[in-house]
């Protein structure tokens, strides 16, 4: 095993969009197990730095893993095909007039009802994007149109952030 | 019993078996020590059986000190040289103080770096920073541990909020530094009673420990599975606590009556007061408040309706950040098993009330509230220490609050993200802005907000000999890296040349190493030892501690090695060995370096054997 292992070889797991999230979390667990700093406390400098090192790359790949939207993007970059989200922000027409009608929507929303229920539409609406991505991935091995889903997705992605911003604003 | 053995003067039988290790409850109003005996964790009484020490330290003009409960009595007649909720100034700054005219002290700016520094607390003995005031806590209860085993200490776990950011973090591991002790982890105070009543219950699922201690509020959500202790969500709010409470019901008392208060006394008085006004609310339905001031006595009868008006915006403000974890942790409320109640201020009824109507499910309380969180360090610090438990706990604990650095128009560009787990190291990307720029400041901060003026400034530092290229064509890769204890360093790295920078991030709030080494000096728990006598005897028992630890991983996985990585490593013991019988203390110093450097490799190669055994399903426990 290596740091610079894959987050699917370190998990010993498919390299593929479908996982187990319970089966995971057990993964996770029993890593940390072995690796957390805790278990080699008053072993010294060097144990201490490697457990260091290996716990936090555990986690950072966990988060990458459980993350469905993370992992579909560290999938299309292990495929070769990056997202390059800065660089690449020529998004279909349909989906640039959908952000807009959320956008507006979220501006006039001024009950937490209202704000619920456009919650509500976009998490069905990311819920479709992700069941996209993965057929993408795991069946077509179409990775630039993967990648592609994924730059909508992570649109979809920062308006529940300011969704929820605006729900932290009505203390709900 | 055990049967005790007899040593030779200077060795103990076992190391194994003679670590003692404490847990610490810092608290805002009383604080604990606890240890595990005979397989129980237990809250160490002082000499008089009393096994709460209130958080208040007196200053008295001949630099001696009361502690506990003799300071407590004099709260009123001395105010300003009589310290209590020193929690609440730990890293913080004059202007984060939020109604300094409510305290009987007087507060200064630190000194060294301008305002922005940690506040200190004038007193007849001098100015005295937060810090040092723990210092003074922790070491009372250090000796009070010490005296209980009859030995030294191994080393403490310390609680702390959870919601506690770097600065708060940090300044507590320097007051652990300026007592003695050897700090084996900082525990957030959630985790350390979840463990406790985790380990109690036997429960598994999903549990909220909601913590309303002195000072500060916080909410986690963990789920138990199996003896990992695995922290889904935190949040909280680090100026929220019982505190506030008796500080609205003074408020309430002088709007109702028209009284003022303006000597240091008179708010002392009025602070004990409500204090015991409010504790009587929790038994009874109505009480007759009293005080005593320099102008007039006060008496008035305060329903709990009048108290619970008068506090209700502070339960609301705790059940706004309770929602907000729910949110984090992506639960709905009906997910959550069972409410842990922690902290003296959840024996408020209204606060008992106000968390049954949201969870639906009746809080638990069958774990005293004052003593869970030290019995929860203890046991953690038992683990710590290398000591034989029959629970093997496994934490896996998060950062409370989003780590970023400063970049252009004053925003903050997010790197880590709140609620991590730890320990955890991220990156991101800068680049330059002018051409042939060379050096970039780096501003990191701690906070929720977009605005860097919003958040917490923890550390500035630079990158400097970036060679001159075209703007935006630098590549400079800032990794933040959150170690277990919650602490974080940075680092910058130039990815083209290589140039690096790297801070522990002890930061604008925090005390200089030459501040620390100066206290040290001036400390009443360091002042009756030879210092260079000290560091000698601490530098022989790393030795031991790490010729142990090495010998040990070489019975286990010494196969890995090839014979002549076996001899290097062996002969770096022997020479540590060699340099520990001698008594230069910086000789066995760096003896543990080369040790440490020789067993490097090593490390990693017993690290890759254990992770490929979790994969394979197997531990080296069930083998």
């Amino acid at each position: 095993m290596n740091l610079t292992d894959t987050d699917f070889e370190l998990f010993d797991v498919p390299a593929a969009f479908a996982q187990d999230a319970a089966a995971l979390d057990a993964r996770w667990k029993a890593l940390q197990r072995e690796a957390h700093p805790d278990r080699f406390a008053g072993q010294g400098a060097a144990a201490q730095r490697v457990a260091m090192q290996w716990s936090a790359r555990i986690n950072e790949a966990y988060q990458r893993l459980r993350n469905p939207l993370k992992r579909a993007a560290y999938l299309c970059e292990l495929k070769g095909a990056p997202i390059q989200a800065e660089n690449n922000t020529a998004m279909p027409a349909h989906f640039l007039m959908q952000q807009m009608e959320w956008r507006e929507a979220l501006e006039e929303a001024s009950t937490s009802q209202a704000i619920q229920a456009l919650e509500d539409e976009v998490s069905s609406a990311r819920k479709q994007a992700l069941a996209a991505c993965g057929r993408l991935l795991d069946e077509t091995q179409d990775y630039p149109g993967a990648a592609q889903q994924v730059r909508a997705l992570m649109f979809i992605e920062r308006f529940r952030d300011d969704i929820n911003a605006r729900l932290d604003q009505l203390g709900q | 019993m055990a049967l005790l053995q007899i040593s030779e003067p200077g060795q103990s039988p076992d190391p194994h078996q003679r670590r003692i290790a404490i847990g610490i409850d810092l608290g805002t109003t009383h604080s604990l020590v606890a240890a595990v005996r005979n397989g129980v964790a237990e809250c160490l009484p002082d000499a008089q059986g009393r096994v709460v020490l209130p958080s208040v330290v007196r200053y008295l003009p001949s630099d001696g000190r009361q502690i506990g409960f003799d300071a407590l009595a004099q709260l009123v007649q001395d105010p300003e040289n009589t310290i209590m909720s020193v929690k609440r100034f730990m890293g913080r700054g004059l202007a984060d103080i939020a109604h300094p005219e409510r305290l009987p002290y007087r507060l200064v700016a630190g000194e060294g770096q301008s305002a922005t520094g940690m506040l200190r607390i004038e007193t007849i003995a001098g100015a005295k920073s937060p810090v040092e005031v723990s210092a003074e806590i922790l070491a009372t209860l250090r000796f009070r541990a010490e005296d209980s085993f009859n030995d030294d200490i191994f080393g403490a776990v310390i609680t702390v909020p959870a919601y506690f950011d770097d600065a708060q973090r940090q300044a507590t591991k320097d007051a652990a530094q300026l007592a003695g002790l050897n700090l084996l982890r900082l525990l957030n105070e959630p985790t350390a009673a979840a463990i406790a009543y985790g380990l109690d219950n036997g429960s598994e699922g999903l549990y909220a420990v909601f913590d309303l201690g002195g000072g500060t509020f916080d909410i986690s959500i963990l789920r138990l599975t199996q003896g990992v202790f695995e922290v889904v969500a935190t949040g909280g709010d680090s100026a929220l606590g019982g505190d506030d409470y008796d500080a609205a019901l003074g408020d309430w008392v002088l709007q109702r009556t028209g009284a003022t208060v303006l000597s240091p006394t008179d708010k002392a008085a009025l602070r004990v007061a409500s204090r015991a006004c409010k504790e009587a609310l929790s038994a009874s339905n109505s009480v007759a408040f009293s005080a005593h001031f320099s102008g007039a006595e006060l008496h008035l009868n305060v329903t709990s309706d009048d108290f619970d008006a008068a506090t209700s915006h502070l339960t609301a403000r705790a059940m706004t950040a309770v929602r907000k974890a729910l949110r984090d942790a992506g639960l709905d409320r009906e997910e959550v098993q069972g409410v842990v109640m922690v902290g003296g201020s959840t024996r408020m009824p209204q606060v008992q009330r106000a968390v049954e109507a949201f969870f639906g499910t009746a809080p638990l309380n069958n774990l005293n509230p004052d003593e869970v969180v030290a019995l929860g360090a203890a046991i953690q610090a038992q683990q710590l220490a290398g000591n034989r438990t029959q629970d093997d706990i496994l934490l896996l604990d998060v950062t409370p609050l989003s780590l970023g650095i400063e970049t252009m128009g004053g925003l903050v560009e997010r790197i880590v993200p709140r609620n991590q787990t730890i320990p955890i190291a991220m990156a991101q990307d800068f680049t330059t802005y002018k051409d042939g720029q060379t050096a970039l400041a780096l501003h990191v901060v701690q906070g929720e907000r977009d605005l860097v003026a919003d958040c917490r400034s923890l550390a500035r530092f630079e990158l400097r000999g970036i060679p001159p290229m075209a703007a935006g064509a630098a590549r400079i890769r800032v990794t933040f890296t959150i170690d277990a204890d919650g602490l974080l360093s940075v680092s910058a790295k130039e990815q083209g040349s290589g140039v690096e920078a790297h801070i522990d991030v002890k930061p604008s709030y925090g005390l200089s190493d030459d501040e620390i080494a100066r206290m040290l000096q001036d400390s009443f728990a360091t002042a009756s030892q030879d210092i260079a006598a000290r560091a000698l005897v601490e530098a022989r028992v790393d030795a031991d501690r790490i010729i142990l630890a090495t010998r040990s991983a070489l019975e286990a996985d010494g196969d890995l090695l090839s014979a002549a990585e076996r001899e290097a490593i062996d002969q770096a013991i022997l020479a540590l060995q060699q340099t520990a019988a001698g008594d230069d203390a910086a000789a066995i110093e760096a003896s543990i370096k080369a040790l440490a450097t020789r067993t490097e490799a090593f490390a990693a190669q017993r690290m890759n054997r254990g992770i490929r055994q979790a994969l394979a399903g197997k531990n080296l426990q069930d083998i």
